[in-house]
């Protein structure tokens, strides 16, 4: 399961990588939320996969005892999802703004600030 | 006042400041005067933050009352109460300055609100302890400064906004990838916990490699070579004042982190400290030497003061360097407490007195391009001229601080080099002090052509004539040049005082070298406060 999940996580960056350095601003987005996923499913992976053991106290148990997953990885990717959310849709915006003012999506026309 | 509300108010004063322009969205004088509020009381705090750790004290209040290691942690030190001074200055300034000078479109769209945001980000980013915090403060900052920076919405903002955007977001993932490594390798993601747990780690080497994509992280959020393409490609597009806090806040902001990061998790004890600051030693060098080459190309006020912060950035770098590199040498040549941990305390003082000066400085800077483009209706150099003539009162405003940022003496600019030149010299680095020389040479170049084109040379015969006293749609001017000169005050004031300035950074350095008070304020440990003594310098070091 590791396994599949590191591959997973790698294809997704690669993946995003690769849709970063297309020439397009639409695929540059789409790149950026792939990066962001791949992070989400790298904390979840690296903090450790366990199968059927919830991160809940049971009832009449005063604390987690016995096996249970992590719940802290659970908590840091919904904070991480909630705020990549918020930039993806700022980005998306942006991106719309920028076709509109531009013309074009073609990110080699956007190069007045570098000049 | 308790510890716990004092080391909090940084972060809760503009939080509040935040909520109550929200609520009085509709009336802008509310707003204003709110913004003056919080600039006002942010001031107070970090005076009274910096008098209670000047002693060595390390105040920290642990959110919710969660047991220690548990807890978001802030912690304030004395250069994070430094930070936090600065940050209010920076506040201060911008805030008499946007009085004047930010257009009232803006100001009805949420500006005062988003600059509390970024300002309690700041705050958040340096007072905090606790990784993930961290990185939520990062991403609070980056999204108030992206509405700020694609406020207006003209086209280079757009597509400056977007290079921003995607670089900075490149850098949050990575910090996030390397958060959850850390806390995978670790089990822990307060800072003074992982310092602790490497520290006892038998094979501390596993954690280089995520300290390096924590690295290329805060690297990318400094602007520091060779991650800095966004910074030239933004920083010139939103007004002035904008421009002016970031140029300010954001990237001191990475370094402040870098320092306080590698400084926690890689003492002199590490086995790759040494690898680790020589690369931050080299970043520091080509840092230095790219910003004051591209600066020396362009001809427009504000984008050669933007590819300045970069080698400025170089500098800081380069006293993190040294101070590490001479720190890991002193530890294993077994002195710990000889010349070179005395060097690298002085280094490390250097740096907090640059990061201080550069603040100051440039926000000075920036302003008073902000003022000029008013005056002339451009930034571009060859389009301006006669200034001295006309205005000598803003000549003086932009003399005094660009001299301090080339480093003439007397003002604050050549303390800080001459910090970072000794302890190089003390600690054989020559061939950076060589570089970090010439690159002083030509910052005084850089700001000797602006003062020679926008200042001296008589204004253009095809000038467009208008009167920027009389524009309806931005405030009275005076509260532009009211800005400027409490920025050349404080500069002055710094030179002037450098030793106390000096005395402040030293101890803030020792904290950093030996962060026994630190990461028992931190670890919630009650016990003797760690001797702030800067002879005792570098006592600990092989701790």
């Amino acid at each position: 399961m590791h396994l599949l999940m590191a591959i997973t996580v790698g294809m997704m960056y690669a993946t995003g990588l690769y849709m970063m350095l297309r020439r397009s601003i639409v695929k540059l987005l789409i790149g950026l939320v792939l990066l962001s996923h791949g992070s989400n499913l790298l904390i979840f992976t690296a903090a450790g996969l366990s199968e059927g053991n919830p991160p809940l106290i049971r009832p009449g148990e005063d604390g987690m005892v016995g096996p249970h997953t992590d719940p802290l990885p659970g908590a840091l990717i919904l904070t991480a999802i909630v705020i990549s959310f918020a930039i993806l849709a700022f980005a998306c915006v942006l991106v719309k703004r920028g076709y509109e003012e531009v013309g074009t999506d073609d990110q080699n026309a956007m190069n007045t600030t570098d000049q | 006042m308790t510890a716990q509300l004092l080391a909090s108010l940084p972060l809760l004063v503009p939080m509040t400041g935040l909520v109550l322009c929200l609520v009085f969205w509709r009336w802008v004088a509310l707003q204003r005067g709110v913004m003056v509020g919080v600039a006002l009381s942010l001031s107070a705090t970090a005076v009274a933050l910096l008098l209670r750790t000047t002693g060595g004290e390390v105040l920290a209040v642990r959110l919710g009352d969660w047991p220690a290691p548990m807890a978001i942690t802030l912690v304030v030190d004395q250069t994070a109460a430094i930070m936090v001074l600065l940050t209010a200055v920076v506040a201060v300034a911008c805030t008499l300055f946007s009085l004047g000078g930010i257009d009232r479109t803006r100001e009805h769209s949420a500006y005062y609100a988003l600059l509390c945001g970024l300002f309690a980000a700041v705050c958040g980013a340096f007072t905090t302890n606790d990784l993930f915090n961290l990185y939520v403060w990062f991403e609070v900052m980056l999204m108030s400064s992206f509405v700020l920076l694609s406020l207006g919405g003209r086209r280079a903002q757009i597509e400056g906004a977007i290079k921003y955007v995607t670089l900075n977001l490149i850098s949050s993932t990575l910090f996030l990838a390397a958060i959850g490594l850390t806390y995978a390798m670790l089990g822990t993601l307060n800072m003074a916990d992982m310092a602790e747990r490497l520290a006892a780690a038998e094979n501390p080497g596993q954690f280089t490699p995520v300290a390096a994509i924590f690295l290329v992280a805060f690297a990318i959020k400094s602007a520091s070579f060779p991650f800095f393409y966004w910074l030239p490609a933004s920083y010139h597009t939103p007004p002035s004042v904008i421009s002016a806090v970031f140029a300010g806040l954001l990237t001191k902001v990475g370094i402040y982190v870098m320092i306080r990061f590698f400084g926690l998790m890689f003492p002199a004890s590490h086995p790759d400290a040494g690898m680790i600051y020589h690369i931050i030693l080299w970043l520091g060098g080509f840092s230095m030497v790219t910003g004051v080459l591209s600066a020396a190309a362009q001809m427009e006020i504000r984008r050669i003061l933007s590819v300045h912060i970069i080698s400025q950035i170089g500098y800081m770098l380069m006293g993190l360097g040294i101070a590490g590199s001479a720190l890991h040498r002193a530890a294993n040549d077994g002195d710990p407490g000889g010349v070179l941990a005395g060097a690298a305390a002085l280094a490390l003082a250097g740096t907090i007195f640059h990061i201080a000066h550069n603040m100051v400085v440039k926000v000075n800077l920036f302003l008073v391009a902000g003022t000029v483009e008013r005056i002339c209706g451009s930034g571009d150099l060859n389009r301006i001229g006669g200034l001295y003539a006309a205005r000598p009162g803003l000549a003086a405003l932009f003399l005094i601080p660009a001299l301090s940022l080339a480093g003439i003496p007397v003002l604050s600019g050549f303390w800080s080099k001459f910090l970072l030149v000794r302890a190089g010299l003390v600690a054989e680095a020559y061939v950076i002090i060589g570089v970090s020389l010439f690159v002083s040479v030509l910052t005084l170049f850089s700001m000797i052509k602006i003062w020679i084109y926008a200042f001296w040379k008589p204004a253009p015969e095809n000038a467009e004539p208008h009167n920027p006293d009389r524009d309806p749609t931005v405030g009275p001017m005076r509260w532009q040049y009211a800005g400027s000169l409490f920025l050349t005050c404080v500069t002055i004031l710094i030179g002037v005082f450098a030793n106390q300035a000096i005395r402040a950074a030293r101890i803030g350095a020792d904290q950093l070298i030996e962060p026994r008070a630190y990461l028992d304020a931190a670890m919630d440990r009650a016990g003797e406060p760690a001797s702030a003594d800067p002879a005792s310098a570098g006592e600990g070091v092989a701790r």
